[in-house]
This record gives structure tokens, C-alpha cells and sequence, in this order.
């Protein structure tokens, strides 16, 4: 009976594991150095099946790129005493520093609601915000806020439609990453849905870091902020006496 | 040419920043300003943390003040003596000004006192020096003898010391108590004072403009030495690739405004200062006058 059972479990599950995610990317590590000024990641890959390609419903991908979490206070102005203040704040318990979504066609199509929630999927969703204090009401709208401002200078993207996908096997898409960059592991996802629901995920990362003297210079304000701050003064009292004795030396 | 910054983590034109910085050395040399209150908003502007930007800024005034200073006492226009006095005051008055700072922080709302603080002391600052210099230019146009310095009640003080090059013979109180004012509006506004220091010496203390110049930008260099060393240690947000930026632009500029303002009258140079002190006061006040673009703002979290 034990042995029918595995059988029998191993036949159901087996078209939901039938395909399987092949990938390659350009680079799996970005190093930050003097003259970066933003990043393109090709991520492209293949699906893997033993049978024939299923026609209905048609295959869809979706690709996320996610940086480091941080915690971020948002904060809202308002008209007091005639002058623009600070007022309301929400604390945002965790935003991705980046996070970019690229899919083959329209999120909404590719993805239903339920299946974005369990895998976080889209950019809303992506964001974890707990709680706002008792005053505010409208919390969505910090959050709203957070998304625009970060959409805005590239931090966070929506890609739809730029992940192509040849006959349902071969797929491709770039990912444009922004020059401000913070270091960390960049989580990429990349899902293969059908009819919206997901039917295989693969997970790898992306090793951002600042290299050389950004590096250097970096753990050396850290490690040892004094001599990084003396280091600091001397450069400054250097430069202002070499330009004067420069000038002075012009003149004669 | 971009260049990717190792503390700010953003990546900056760096002609753009030697351009500015060679702006503001310029006017830091001619009127003996640290240009902290221009330089500060002016790299919010391109994309600089706030934070990075007021740490930074502090390090590439010593640079420029120190270039300025440099010429000033080639031609012997530094009060030594002042200028000391002025910085005992001024160390203290920066302490204090950090316990204040630190107090205005845990009530929040620490920005917003920042930028009404500026709007006021430049309007106040910008508008009487605007007035008085238009008053001093008209007078000698007209030809009437410029009026003598009055002796009141400033001349009655005990601890009285000489100044020889500032020509004074007062008490050492008033320079004392202009020092740690400076010092306490200095360590709360981010910047060296200089905007302040220049017209309470000029006002207040009686000091002839062109010592003031000098004597303003040595005490500068030591305020702003030690409030970067504090930035460099507590918040490690010094910048020393845009500090290098900015200063090497910034010390050619201090060089080139010291002779521009040695060439210029006093009036002259105090009106300029003065238009331009209003301009800043201005365009801070539309800022809070006007409705913003975008009324929410993100910070990050936890870092009070």
C-alpha cells in the first residue's frame, strides 16, 4: 500500500515540477568602483521539461531583482502656521534599497492576487509595513508615497512586457541597475507561471560591492573613523596651503 | 566625467563639483565666509545625503578657509589676538550648540528649526547690512565725512586688551560673548558662521572691514576642523572624495575672491554680502511659504 501511495503522490505532483528553470546570468557579481555609474544585468535562461510543451495555458515569466532591506521613516508635510511641516511619519518596518520586477506580459495577467501574496511578488507587496501609529488613518498612502519616490529615481521598477520568451522555452530580459547602489546581496527570482499560477521558481543572488579605493576608503571610515577624519583634515589644510603657496608663486 | 562616491553612494559629475566648489571658494575668499550656507543647500540640490552634505561641507571650508587665511596674512589683515578670543568663544558656544542640537532632535522637528533659524538670522543679518552699506555708499557719494565710531556702553567694561590690528582697545567680553553665540548658531545650523561672524564683528565689535575678512576665516578653520572630526567619528558621514572635489575647486576659488576682495571698497563688498545672504534667506522661505511638490519625504529609520 506504502509503496502505491508514494506512487501515487509522485504522479500528481509530477506536472507541477515538469518544468524546470535553466539560468545563466551576465554577472553574478557588480563591483562598485570610481567611475561606476549604474549596472546592466542580462538574465536569461531556458525552461527544462520531459514532455511536450503544454499549448493552454500559455507560459509566463517573471523576473525580480530585490536589494538589501531597510527600515525607512516616511514622513508628511502639512500647512501649520502658515509654513510647510513635518508632521505625520510611518515607520516602514522593511523596503528592498532596490527592487525591480520584469515580467513577459502584464503583471496582473501573469500573476493572480493570491499567488502574488504568497511570493510577494509585485512591488506593494514586496514592502512590509506592519503597523502606522493610532493618529494616522491612511497609512496606504505613506506606502503609495515610498513606491512613487523611489520609482521615480529608478530604485524601484516595474518592467512589464520586457522579459521575452521564445517558444516557451527561451527567455530573456536586462535589468537596469541604478548609480546609487547599495551594497549587499541582491536576491533575484525568477518565476515561471501559467494561467497565474506559479509552476516553478528558481532563486539565486547578485554580489554587490564596492571595490579598490571605494572599498578601502569605505571600511576605513568605519574601522577607523579618527585617522579617517585626521586623513580628512590633513588633505583639506594640504590642498588650501598648496594652492595658496601655487598662487603665490604665480604672482612673482 | 562621473565619479561614484564611497560615503554618499551616489554617483556625481565631477566637473560639477569642482565648479562648485571653485563658486564658493571664490566668495569664501572675498568675504571671509566659510560659503557653508550656500555649498550645503547646493549639494542637497544634486543629490547629496543631507547628512553627507553638512559633514562634508565642514571638512572642504577648512580647506578653503585655510587657502583664504593663507593670503590674508600675507598682507597682515588677520587678527591673531581677535581672532583667538573669538575662538575660546567659540568652542565653548559649539559644545553648547550640540547639547541644543541634541535637545531639539529628541523633541523632533529639528529641520524645520534649522531652516527657520537660517530665515531669520540671514533676513535680520542680510536686511541691516543691506541697509546700512546703501547708507554708507550714498554718504560718500554726497561727500559727507563717514561718522566716527561712537564710544558707548561697550567701551566701559572691565578686562579691557589691546587689538593692534583691528585697531581697538575694548574689554575682552564682547568678542567672548560673539564668539559663543556664533559658536551655539554655528553648531545648530551645520555650518562655520561666518555670515554671522562677519557683521557682529563689524557691528558690533567695531572691527575695520578689511580684518574682519581674515580674522573670520582663521576662527572659521578651527570650528570646522573640529565639527568634522565629530561627523568623521559619530556618523562617519565625511566624504572624502567630494570633500577632495570640492576643495580643490574651492582653495583656486579662495585665492582668486581674497585678491577680488582686497581690490574692492568695503561698502562694496558688504552689499554684495549682503544680496546675497538675502537670496538664500529667500529662497528658504519660499521653501517653507510654498506648497512642495512632493509633501511626503523618507528618511531612514532608527537614526535619532
Amino acid at each position: 500500500m506504502r509503496p502505491f501511495l508514494i506512487l501515487l503522490a509522485f504522479v500528481i505532483a509530477l506536472p507541477v515540477w515538469a518544468e524546470d528553470i535553466v539560468l545563466g546570468l551576465s554577472k553574478d557579481q557588480v563591483s562598485i568602483n570610481t567611475s561606476f555609474d549604474g549596472s546592466e544585468i542580462l538574465i536569461f535562461g531556458a525552461v527544462k521539461r520531459e514532455e511536450p510543451i503544454p499549448d493552454e495555458p500559455r507560459l509566463h515569466v517573471i523576473v525580480t531583482v530585490s536589494g538589501p532591506s531597510e527600515r525607512v521613516t516616511v514622513r508628511r508635510k502639512e500647512k501649520r502656521f502658515g509654513i510647510w511641516v513635518n508632521t505625520d511619519a510611518v515607520e516602514v518596518d522593511r523596503a528592498p534599497s532596490f527592487y525591480a520586477v520584469s515580467s513577459s506580459t502584464l503583471l496582473g495577467l501573469s500573476l493572480t492576487e493570491t499567488e502574488d501574496q504568497r511570493h510577494s511578488v509585485s512591488i506593494p507587496r514586496a514592502i512590509r509595513s506592519v503597523g502606522a501609529p493610532m493618529n494616522i488613518t491612511d497609512s496606504e498612502s505613506f506606502t503609495r508615497a515610498l513606491i512613487r519616490i523611489k520609482s521615480a529615481s529608478n530604485q524601484y521598477q516595474l518592467n512589464e512586457g520586457t522579459v521575452s520568451v521564445d517558444e516557451q522555452t527561451l527567455f530573456r530580459t536586462a535589468i537596469e541597475l541604478p548609480a546609487a547602489l547599495t551594497e549587499g546581496v541582491y536576491e533575484t527570482r525568477i518565476f515561471l507561471t501559467r494561467g497565474g499560477n506559479v509552476v516553478s521558481k528558481y532563486e539565486t543572488s547578485i554580489l554587490v560591492r564596492k571595490v579598490g579605493m571605494e572599498r578601502w576608503l569605505y571600511a576605513l571610515s568605519r574601522e577607523n573613523a579618527f585617522l579617517y577624519g585626521l586623513m580628512s583634515l590633513a588633505i583639506a589644510i594640504a590642498a588650501g596651503w598648496g594652492a595658496s603657496a601655487i598662487f603665490t608663486a604665480l604672482r612673482r | 566625467m562621473q565619479i561614484f562616491l564611497p560615503i554618499a553612494e551616489v554617483s556625481v559629475n565631477a566637473f560639477l563639483l569642482l565648479g562648485l566648489g571653485g563658486l564658493v571658494g571664490v566668495l569664501s575668499g572675498m568675504f571671509g565666509v566659510g560659503g557653508g550656507f550656500l555649498m550645503t543647500p547646493l549639494l542637497f540640490f544634486i543629490g547629496i545625503p543631507p547628512a553627507v552634505a553638512v559633514a562634508t561641507e565642514a571638512n572642504q571650508i577648512v580647506a578653503s578657509s585655510f587657502s583664504g587665511v593663507l593670503a590674508h596674512f600675507k598682507r597682515k589683515t588677520v587678527d591673531l589676538r581677535m581672532g583667538t578670543v573669538l575662538l575660546i568663544g567659540g568652542l565653548i558656544g559649539a559644545a553648547l550648540g550640540v547639547l541644543v542640537f541634541n535637545y531639539l532632535k529628541s523633541l523632533g522637528q529639528v529641520d524645520l528649526l534649522v531652516k527657520l533659524c537660517y530665515v531669520v538670522f540671514l533676513g535680520v543679518i542680510g536686511g541691516l547690512m543691506f541697509l546700512e552699506s546703501l547708507r554708507a555708499i550714498r554718504n560718500t557719494r554726497k561727500g559727507a565725512p563717514p561718522k566716527r565710531k561712537k564710544h558707548n556702553w561697550i567701551h566701559g567694561l572691565p578686562f579691557k586688551m589691546r587689538f593692534r590690528v583691528s585697531g581697538l582697545y575694548i574689554s575682552v567680553i564682547p568678542p567672548l560673548v560673539v564668539g559663543v553665540a556664533v559658536g551655539i548658531l554655528a553648531a545648530i545650523m551645520g555650518v562655520g558662521g561666518g555670515f554671522i561672524m562677519v557683521p557682529a564683528m563689524i557691528y558690533l565689535l567695531g572691527m575695520p572691514t578689511k580684518v574682519v575678512v581674515g580674522t573670520s576665516l582663521f576662527q572659521i578653520i578651527f570650528v570646522t576642523a573640529f565639527t568634522t572630526m565629530l561627523h568623521a567619528t559619530t556618523n562617519y558621514t565625511v566624504d572624502i572624495v567630494l570633500a577632495v572635489l570640492l576643495l580643490v575647486g574651492g582653495v583656486v576659488g579662495a585665492q582668486i575672491g581674497a585678491r577680488i576682495g582686497v581690490k574692492m571698497k568695503a561698502e562694496q563688498l558688504r552689499i554684495l554680502l549682503a544680496m546675497m545672504v538675502l537670496a538664500v534667506c529667500g529662497k528658504l522661505a519660499m521653501d517653507l511659504l510654498l506648497q512642495p511638490a512632493e509633501l511626503y519625504s523618507l528618511g531612514a529609520a532608527g537614526g535619532h
